[in-house]
C-alpha cells in the first residue's frame, strides 16, 4: 500500500475542498478501496475518510412519500429496516445476496455505487487496462472473459460494473444526491455511470471533489412493493458477484400488469435499464398459464442488442433466463418474509395459479 | 500528522502512535497490541479469519483502516472468555466438533457472536450458513460449525432466561 495523506473534515464543505485535490479519494467502508490498494490497482495520494461526517447516516421518507438514504448508511442497515425492506423489497433482497455479513456491515450506500468493475485485468497491475491506465490496452480482450460484459462494451473495455444493490435502484428509478464545489445537483441513477467508449477511465459523471450524499427511490418507487424480486446467478451458492443478475418490479392491478420495470446486473459497465422488456409486460395477466413465455419474450427484448464481447455468448442466454425467472418470481409476489438464500437460483420457483392467489 | 490512535480492546483503553495512516485494525491488534488471536488469512476480506466485532458488529479487520475507526470499542477472541469459563460461543464450538486445524476458528466463532447478536438466523441451518458465509474454512468442518451455531443460540437464549 503506498503512503497517502489522511484527513478527516468535519463537514460536507470541509470534505468537498480536501477531495477536489489531484489524486484524493473518499473513505467511507473501505471495502474495496483498501482491497484496491492492497493490490496496488488504485494509489491515492490522500484519502478524506468521511465516516464521521454528521446527517449522512438517516433513512428518511420525505413529504412526498420518496425515501432518502444517506450515503453513510450501511448496506446490513438498510437490509434491515423493516420500513424500507416494506417498501422496496428487491432492493434489500439485491443488497443481502451480494458480499458476506462481516462486509455488508461496514460497506455503504454511496460506496456500492462507487465501487470499481472486478474485472481481474483492472486489478492486476501487471495488466493492461484502458480503465486503470488511459491508453495502455485491454489484457481482457482475447483473455478470460466469461464475466465480461455483452452490452454497451467498446474496444477500450469489456468490464462490468458488480454491484447488486444499484440493479433494482436503477429499475425504481432511483436518484443519487451529489455535493459539489458549486452547490448540490442530482443525477438519475441510470445516467451516473458511464459507459466505457473510448475513455473507459471516466467511470461516472462525478466531477473532482464531488461527494455522494444519499440516493432516493422516488415515491412511485412503492407502487411495486407487493410484486419486486432480485435474482442473482453466481458461481457458488454465497459470497459471490453476479455472472449475471435480474430485477424485475411490476405494478399489478386486477391481476393485469399495468406497469413493469426489468434490470440487469453484471452485463454491462453499468446497471442495465432493460427499458426495450418493459412494453411487452404491460396489460398481461400473471395469473394467465403462458406468462412465463410472455416474460421470455421481455427478456428475448432487454438482450435484443447484446454481444459477446470474447468467448462468453453463454451470457447472453444465462441473462435471458434469469429476467425471465426474476419475472415470474415477481409476478408470483414479494416473499413474505426474507429467503433464506438471498436472490438465490436453488429457491424453488412459486406456480402462478388462480386469479387473487398469486403469493402461492 | 496522524492522531494518536485510541482504542478500548476487550475492554482495556490503548493509545497507539502510527507513523502512517497504512496500518489497517488487523495489523495493530496484531502486531502492536499482540493480540495475535486475530488471524490474518487472505488480508483482502475474502476469508472471514480476521473476523472482529467493532462497537458490536462484525467486520473484516483487514479491511478496516485503524485510524478510521479511532475511539471503538473491539472485541476480539481473546476477550470472550471470563476468567476460566469459556464463553457459550467457544464451548460449542469445542463441543460440536467444529474446527480442525483451527486457524479460521477465532475468526469462526467472533462471525458467530456477531450472527447470534442480529438475531436473523435463529435455528435454521440454511440461514446459519447464509450467516455464516464470509467465512472460510480450507478443513471444511462446515457440519460442526453450523451445528455449533446452533447450540451455542440455545446455551445463549437459556442464559438469557435464566438471568431474568
Amino acid at each position: 500500500m503506498n503512503l497517502f495523506d489522511y484527513v478527516r473534515p468535519a463537514s460536507v464543505a470541509e470534505a468537498v475542498a480536501a477531495a477536489s485535490a489531484p489524486g484524493a479519494a473518499y473513505l467511507a467502508g473501505g471495502t474495496n478501496l483498501l482491497d484496491l490498494m492492497k493490490a496496488g490497482t488504485h494509489r491515492p495520494a490522500r484519502l478524506v475518510d468521511i465516516t464521521r461526517l454528521p446527517g449522512l447516516d438517516a433513512i428518511e421518507v420525505l413529504p412526498d412519500g420518496a425515501i432518502r438514504i444517506g450515503a453513510l448508511v450501511t448496506n446490513a442497515d438498510l437490509a434491515r429496516d423493516p420500513a424500507f425492506v416494506a417498501a422496496a423489497p428487491a432492493v434489500a433482497e439485491a443488497l443481502l445476496s451480494g458480499a458476506s455479513p462481516q462486509l455488508r456491515n461496514a460497506a455503504t450506500v454511496g460506496g456500492n455505487v462507487m465501487q470499481r468493475t472486478r474485472c481481474a485485468y483492472f486489478y492486476d497491475p501487471d495488466s493492461a487496462c484502458n480503465r486503470r491506465e488511459p491508453g495502455a490496452g485491454c489484457d481482457a480482450h482475447g483473455g478470460d472473459t466469461r464475466g465480461q460484459a455483452v452490452l454497451g462494451w467498446s474496444e477500450a473495455c469489456i468490464a462490468t460494473h458488480p454491484s447488486d444493490f444499484c440493479v433494482p435502484l436503477v429499475a425504481l428509478d432511483a436518484v443519487v444526491e451529489i455535493a459539489g464545489a458549486d452547490g448540490a445537483r442530482e443525477v438519475a441513477l441510470e445516467a451516473f455511470h458511464n459507459l466505457p467508449g473510448d475513455d473507459p477511465a471516466n467511470e461516472t459523471v462525478l466531477r473532482p471533489g464531488e461527494l455522494i450524499t444519499a440516493i432516493r427511490l422516488p415515491a412511485e418507487a412503492a407502487r411495486f412493493k407487493a410484486h419486486a424480486r432480485y435474482l442473482k446467478l453466481r458461481e457458488r451458492t454465497s459470497y459471490a458477484f453476479a455472472l449475471v443478475s435480474a430485477a424485475a418490479s411490476l405494478a399489478i392491478e386486477d391481476g393485469a400488469i399495468v406497469e413493469a420495470r426489468l434490470a440487469l446486473g453484471a452485463v454491462a459497465a453499468k446497471p442495465w435499464r432493460a427499458r426495450a422488456a418493459e412494453p411487452h409486460l404491460v396489460g398481461v395477466s400473471v395469473t394467465a398459464a403462458g406468462f412465463e413465455e410472455v416474460a421470455r419474450r421481455a427478456a428475448e427484448a432487454a438482450l435484443q442488442e447484446a454481444r459477446p464481447s470474447g468467448d462468453n455468448a453463454r451470457k447472453i442466454e444465462l441473462a435471458m433466463r434469469v429476467a425471465t425467472r426474476a419475472l415470474v418470481l415477481a409476478a408470483a409476489g414479494s416473499p413474505a418474509r426474507m429467503p433464506a438464500l438471498p436472490g438465490s437460483v436453488f429457491a424453488p420457483v412459486p406456480t402462478l395459479t388462480a386469479a387473487g392467489d398469486v403469493h402461492g | 500528522m496522524i492522531p494518536n490512535l485510541t482504542l478500548t480492546v476487550n475492554g482495556d483503553r490503548h493509545e497507539v502512535h502510527l507513523d502512517d495512516a497504512r496500518p489497517t485494525l488487523l495489523d495493530v491488534l496484531r502486531e502492536r497490541l499482540g493480540l495475535t488471536g486475530t488471524k490474518k488469512g487472505c488480508d483482502r476480506g475474502q476469508c472471514g479469519a480476521c473476523t472482529v466485532l467493532v462497537d458490536g458488529r462484525r467486520v473484516n479487520s483487514c479491511l478496516t483502516l485503524a485510524i478510521s475507526v479511532d475511539g471503538a470499542e473491539v472485541t476480539t477472541i481473546e476477550g470472550l472468555a471470563r476468567g476460566g469459563t469459556l464463553h457459550p460461543v467457544q464451548a460449542a464450538f469445542v463441543e460440536n466438533d467444529a474446527f480442525q486445524c483451527g486457524f479460521c476458528t477465532p475468526g469462526q466463532i467472533m462471525s458467530a457472536v456477531g450472527l447470534i447478536a442480529e438475531g436473523e438466523a435463529g435455528d435454521d441451518a440454511e440461514r446459519i450458513r447464509e450467516g455464516m458465509s464470509g467465512n472460510l474454512c480450507r478443513c471444511a468442518a462446515y457440519p460442526g460449525i453450523t451445528e455449533a451455531v446452533r447450540d451455542a443460540r440455545q446455551r445463549l437464549a437459556q442464559n438469557e432466561r435464566e438471568s431474568v
